[in-house]
């Protein structure tokens, strides 16, 4: 996988992920492009895009598109699963998410991807490994906070 | 290592140092992330948003360089800045912070730390060093926390300079006895490997032990590994195939734990991963694919047709079988799998199967066949994606027959796709030459498909794209030298036309294709005055829009033209026009036209008609010059200097920028070297060279102003230079002959009624897959109203057919052994093409005859079998009317009916037909329509006078199960009845009954008759009767649905009640209700497979939308309703 972006109905950027190097201004042009792209289709066409020389693989959930760029031989129904599969991460873990819990915790966000997703490969396939692990670190996390403070 | 460390160290503080000089902002805990977020949804504008980032980003700035600072306040900065990121404003200075908060904070603001610096910076970003450091140190760390965001980052970004440094601790992470931090290290490891293949290569072995990790999850990771090392060199893993493969059987038998699974499917992405690298691994190699054939087959098999995932898993899998040595049966079964994909409703699965087909195609072009339907379907579909898809898989079957119907509909594609040009429209545009170049059919429909794509290509054109069809027009198709004049001829008309006509929407590349084909090759055109060629381009010479690139290629044209009588007075009226113009050029050409046209002589030896241009000699050495050149030199002038060593000294001089001449010089020199043919002025042209390098050297100022002002005659040639060189070099191949045509013919189809557009579609698709089967007319639009998808291919098959017909008496036709028979059904199975076929065997065999069908076949005793198979299911839509023939009279029809027993004769069935007949034996058959089943009935008549005893055995193989049989004896001029209950287990539009009966008239004697017959899936639809209420809990608990637009039939009442009646009486579905403008419907198919039908009336026709439990049972049945409504 090239890169992730998560972009609201209105073209909002929610979170991005880049695996592969590319420059600021490439990003940002890539990104305003694919928006437009996506947004612009309708809702009954096919998930997948054929952009530059990438193929793009799109889901909405709710008022969130889940886009992704993968190279041409990759399998794109695999890459509608990852997104589903990350998907329900994030929906176990904020608990029946919505936009808004990814707008205002997005590093949240970020961390489940991690674990999910490594350099742009499935790293954990296992929904409960992936949460283990989170919850480990978001376990640290709050020894850590509470030892300060009290 | 130790070295880099210490680099690092050193180098850190005074980089932290530099934010702790300024003074001490103040700690502001009010704007948090929420409080900023909520700030901005408030905004309208993006303006307002720009000034509030733009504040956001002073006040991080500040804090973040503010001493006192807490690391917990930095994380959330952090965050902060990470957010404005995001938003896409530059946060640049808070990198550095994200770096220290890695290093410095403690676990949660780490965290925090190492996402900002995975987010922020990217590989080669100079800052990245300094996380070495803290990378090592966290790696070391006893906190797995600590080593797994450690791991993490460095899986997504590392220097490859530092690699060595950190890659003893990650090597050492492989053995740990979490998993978690193993299967990180594996990542690390893929990442290190991708941005620096040689720094690993030492410990590939490591690899392999993690191939064989007991964790699943590190097993996976070091398949992301292998992957790419298998993409890149297949023969060094061969000998992995076995683990692969075994590890694949393990994963879909389920032997995984429960957590891997995703939906009921075991380790998807561990299977496709497996697939994927077998696949590579199998690739033209017999030997190792032959190890996974058995595994391909199994994950096939255990695919249900489900869920996505399971898709996913198909599609990877037939993706492979087609890649690996090919192995009959298991691509006969992929086939089937992309023929599932392409008939999907669900637009993702179809666009697989459009992409499977591309590649499919090329191998088996009969698969394309059987979806031409629906590949005509999606020619038309909303979607571009589809559209594009389908494109590119009609590409790939173009060939002499239809390339003309598969360019006219890329071309509509184009048009419509115009606005939003990307490189896939360069690629088709680019694909025409080629496509034209081997297939062309003519040379007329040549040049005016390339008018089209010319028009269309516009200025997007790929420049070889022009250049090639000049070249081709000058050279010809390399076919004969009249046909060539004739293509030639043609262009010439048809761009003349052209010209008469508005030439404002032409694009400039065309215009320069048009004015250099006229000014090549008008002359071959009988009675075409050049002074009216001239006049058209003069004409186009004024066009405001004209670029003066296509101007200086119109102008060359009328050089070439202006010999003739009358055009002489024009060029002097352009000439004198275009001669104060201030293109350089263009003077330079307006003057050279002057010339050329009042000196007749000297354009007969510059611009000969039709002379080859291979015949031109070009002095590469410019040798002629010499006596020029040494006299210059004798006179004071500099000698020649290559541009690159003027440069080199202007560089030392320290002069002026002189760009313009380094761009200049070098092209004048090569074209020099060209020589053209046609440029008057060779001499001043290097007259102006040597004045060129005079100046330079002279080391006078350099400007470009006053160069063009002194050297302007020298510059003028140099360009023309070029641009016919140019020219030249286009159509540098001697030439040959040339045809004319119009332009412009593309013929859009028009879209009459249902029917029409129905027909059209037909005709569409025999145009399209015509030549792809060995028959390739006789599949042609054989039936004008018929919806076959079907196309024959075998010729034999209609012969016996018509034997089928014959009837019943003792003229069998020996048309076919049986041998030959088999033959047929196997490959027919094969192909799943059915064709229908009713074969006779003449029964001269002795012995039992049909091993391939029989399960049991005793020599000893007189019981002979009568095998029945059920071969393979058609591919959808056979004409139905087609099959059912008055084989026997009506006599023949009562007398035969008699013999019913009464629980037959009381069930509605359908005419008895003819099924086949030898000398001594005659099948006829019928289905009967029993409530729970379809009954196959079958009459055996014996026509010999000798009394002999038949038996029959029978067995039903495959979807359909037997539920009657028959054994009897069948004394002389009797008959017999049997009869089989069949059911459907899946929904086929329809199949193919085949069987044999096998029969002993004289002792040791066995003949067989072999039979097929079709059973259509209305015959095995019955009526479900519900309650409305029933129904609407039924239609919720399904949840695919598909939707359609049926025809409604007008008469007089209500259209509704017509439209469903008349589907109630042909389909036998139960009407559940009518509601105002809505009807439900339910039926069920044998055995107990409802589909539900929710009807409504929109605009002028019925909406249809159907559910089913059965995913292909809505698509068989809607096919049959549309039949219906058709004939209605």
């Amino acid at each position: 996988m090239q890169f992730m972006l998560l972009f609201s109905r209105q073209g909002k950027l929610r979170l991005q992920k880049w695996y592969v190097p590319l420059s600021d201004k490439e990003k940002k042009k890539i990104t305003r492009e694919l928006v437009q792209t996506v947004l612009a289709r309708k809702p009954k066409m096919c998930s997948f895009l054929e952009w530059r020389d990438l193929k793009i693989v799109y889901k909405r959930y709710a008022s969130l598109y889940f886009c992704c760029a993968i190279e041409d031989q990759d399998n794109e129904l695999i890459t509608l699963e990852i997104i589903h599969r990350y998907v329900e991460l994030l929906d176990k873990y904020f608990g029946s998410v919505c936009e808004l819990d990814i707008i205002f915790n997005f590093e949240k966000a970020y961390f489940i991807l991690d674990e999910f997703l490594l350099g742009g490969e499935a790293q954990e396939t296992s929904k409960k490994n992936v949460l283990k692990a989170i919850e480990q670190a978001d376990l640290l996390q709050e020894v850590c906070c509470s030892l300060p403070s009290s | 290592m130790s070295d880099v460390v210490e680099k690092t160290l050193t180098a850190l503080p005074s980089l932290l140092s530099l934010d702790s000089q300024s003074g001490a902002g103040k700690l502001s805990s009010t704007s948090k992330l929420g409080g900023l977020i909520r700030s901005i949804t408030e905004l309208t504008s993006k303006h307002e948003e720009e000034k509030l980032i733009n504040r956001e980003l002073a006040a991080i700035k500040e804090q973040v360089s503010s001493p006192n600072t807490s690391m917990r306040q930095m994380k959330e900065i952090m965050v902060r800045a990470i957010y404005c990121e995001m938003l896409g404003y530059e946060a640049s200075f808070s990198y550095i912070h994200a770096i220290k908060l890695a290093q410095q904070g403690s676990a949660i603001e780490k965290r925090v730390g190492y996402l900002a610096v995975s987010l922020f910076l990217n590989e080669s970003h100079d800052l990245l060093l300094l996380l070495v450091n803290t990378v090592l140190k966290d790696l070391q760390s006893t906190n797995l926390i600590e080593v797994c965001m450690a791991l993490t980052v460095v899986s997504q970004l590392f220097p490859k300079d530092m690699i060595p440094a950190i890659l003893p601790l990650v090597e050492e992470k492989l053995t740990n006895p979490k998993e978690i931090i193993r299967r990180k290290a594996v990542l690390a490891l893929h990442k290190f490997y991708l941005i620096a293949p040689n720094q690993v290569q030492h410990i590939h072995s490591k690899f392999r032990k993690a191939l064989c990790d007991k964790d699943p999850g590190v097993m996976t990771a070091s398949l992301h590994i292998y992957l790419q090392l298998i993409k890149e060199n297949p023969d060094s893993y061969k000998d992995l195939t076995g683990s692969f493969v075994a590890i694949l059987r393990q994963v879909v038998g389920g032997k995984l734990p429960v957590d891997f699974n995703y939906h009921n499917v075991p380790a998807p992405w561990l299977q496709i991963q497996l697939l994927r690298i077998l696949s590579l691994l199998g690739k033209d190699d017999q030997s190792t694919s032959e190890l996974m054939y058995e595994v391909l087959d199994e994950s096939l098999r255990r695919a249900e047709m489900n869920h996505n995932i399971t898709y996913a898993i198909l599609y990877e899998c037939v993706k492979a079988i087609y890649t690996i040595y090919p192995k009959s049966e298991l691509l006969e079964k992929a086939a089937k799998c992309i023929g599932n994909f392409v008939v999907s409703p669900k637009i993702n699965l179809k666009y697989l199967g459009l992409k499977a087909l591309t590649y499919v195609v090329q191998q088996d072009a009969s698969l394309a066949l059987q979806h031409q339907m629906t590949i005509i379907e999606c020619l038309d579909h909303s979607d571009s994606i589809i559209k594009r898809e389908t494109l590119e898989v009609l590409f790939r079957i173009t060939n002499v027959k239809n390339v003309a119907v598969i360019v006219e509909k890329m071309l509509d594609f184009l048009k419509n796709v115009f606005m939003e040009p990307d490189i896939l429209f360069l690629l088709y545009v680019g694909c025409f030459p080629l496509l034209s170049d081997t297939y062309s059919p003519n040379n007329e429909w040549f040049i005016q498909t390339m008018n089209v794509v010319f028009s269309l290509g516009g200025e997007l054109m790929h420049p070889d794209i022009p250049n090639n069809f000049l070249r081709l027009l000058a050279q010809g198709f390399g076919s004969e030298e009249e046909e060539q004049q004739q293509l030639r001829v043609f262009a010439v008309d048809s761009y003349l036309t052209l010209l008469e006509s508005d030439t404002a929407h032409l694009p400039q590349r065309f215009l320069q294709v048009i004015s250099w084909a006229l000014g090549e090759f008008s002359y071959l055109k009988d009675g075409l005055e050049p002074c009216k060629v001239t006049k058209l381009l003069a004409k186009l010479l004024d066009e405001r829009n004209v670029t003066s690139e296509s101007r200086s290629w119109i102008l060359s044209a009328m050089a070439k033209l202006s010999a003739g009588p009358g055009a002489a007075a024009l060029a002097l009226q352009v000439s004198e026009r275009y001669s104060s113009s201030l293109d350089t050029v263009l003077r330079q050409q307006a003057l050279e036209l002057l010339h050329l046209s009042q000196d007749p002589e000297l354009h007969a030896r510059v611009l000969p008609h039709g002379a080859a241009w291979d015949s031109f000699e070009v002095d590469s050495s410019l040798s002629f010059l010499d006596s020029f050149v040494s006299e210059a030199l004798s006179q004071g002038a500099a000698p020649y200097k290559a541009p690159h060593q003027r440069q080199e000294e202007l560089r030392q001089e320290k002069a002026l920028s002189l760009e313009p001449y380094s761009i200049s010089l070098p092209v004048s020199l090569s074209s020099c070297s060209i020589t053209d043919r046609q440029s008057p002025t060779l001499l001043s042209m290097s007259s102006s060279l040597s004045g060129n390098s005079n100046e330079l050297k002279a080391g006078t100022l350099k400007l470009e102003g006053v160069k063009r002002v002194w050297g302007k005659e020298g510059y003028l040639h140099q360009q023309d230079a070029v641009e016919e060189a140019a020219q030249v070099e286009e159509a540098a191949t001697p030439a040959l002959p040339l045809s004319p045509q119009q332009g412009g013919a593309e013929s859009q189809q028009t879209h009459g009624d249902l029917t029409v557009v129905e027909q059209e579609k037909q005709k569409l698709a025999s145009s399209l897959f015509v030549g792809l089967g060995s028959q390739n007319s006789t599949f042609l639009m054989g039936k004008s109203d018929s919806t076959s998808q079907q196309f024959r291919r075998k010729t034999r098959a209609a012969d016996s057919t018509s034997s089928g017909v014959s009837e019943r008496s003792s003229s069998s036709s020996h048309s076919s052994c049986s041998d030959f028979l088999h033959n047929n059904l196997l490959e027919d199975s094969q192909n799943s093409l059915n064709t229908q076929k009713i074969g006779v065997s003449n029964g001269t065999h002795e012995g039992p005859v049909t091993q391939s069908f029989q399960t049991t076949s005793k020599e000893t005793s007189p019981f002979l079998d009568a095998g029945m198979v059920l071969v393979q299911p058609c591919s959808p839509q056979t004409e139905l009317r087609d099959f059912v023939q008055p084989g026997s009279s009506g006599i023949t029809q009562t007398s035969l009916r008699s013999q019913f027993p009464p629980e037959l004769s009381q069930l509605p069935h359908s005419d008895i037909s003819l099924l086949s007949s030898d000398h001594s034996l005659s099948l006829s058959a019928c289905r009967a329509y029993r409530d729970d089943a379809l009954l196959f009935v079958i009459i055996l008549s014996n026509l010999k006078c000798c009394g002999s005893i038949f038996e029959t055995f029978s067995t039903l193989i495959q979807v359909a199960s037997l539920r009657g049989n028959a054994l009897e004896n069948l004394p002389a001029h009797s008959m017999s009845v049997c009869w089989y209950a069949l059911l459907m287990e899946e929904p086929h539009t329809q199949v193919t009954v085949a069987g044999s009966v096998s029969y002993r008239a004289v002792p040791g004697h066995t003949q067989t008759l072999q039979f097929t017959d079709k059973l259509f899936l209305t015959d095995f639809i019955r009526p479900l009767t519900l309650s409305t209420e029933e129904y609407g809990k039924l239609w919720l608990s399904f949840s695919q649905d598909v939707r359609q637009n049926l025809k409604l039939i007008q008469g007089e009442g209500d259209p509704l009640r017509a439209t469903l009646s008349a589907l109630k009486e042909q389909l036998q579905l139960h009407i559940v209700d009518i509601i105002g403008s809505e009807g439900i419907v339910a039926c069920r198919l044998l055995p107990d497979s409802p589909c539900l039908l929710h009807c409504r009336i929109h605009g002028g026709s019925l909406a249809v939308w159907l559910r089913s439990p059965l995913l292909s049972l809505p698509d068989c049945l809607l096919y049959y309703c549309q039949k219906t409504l058709e004939e209605c």
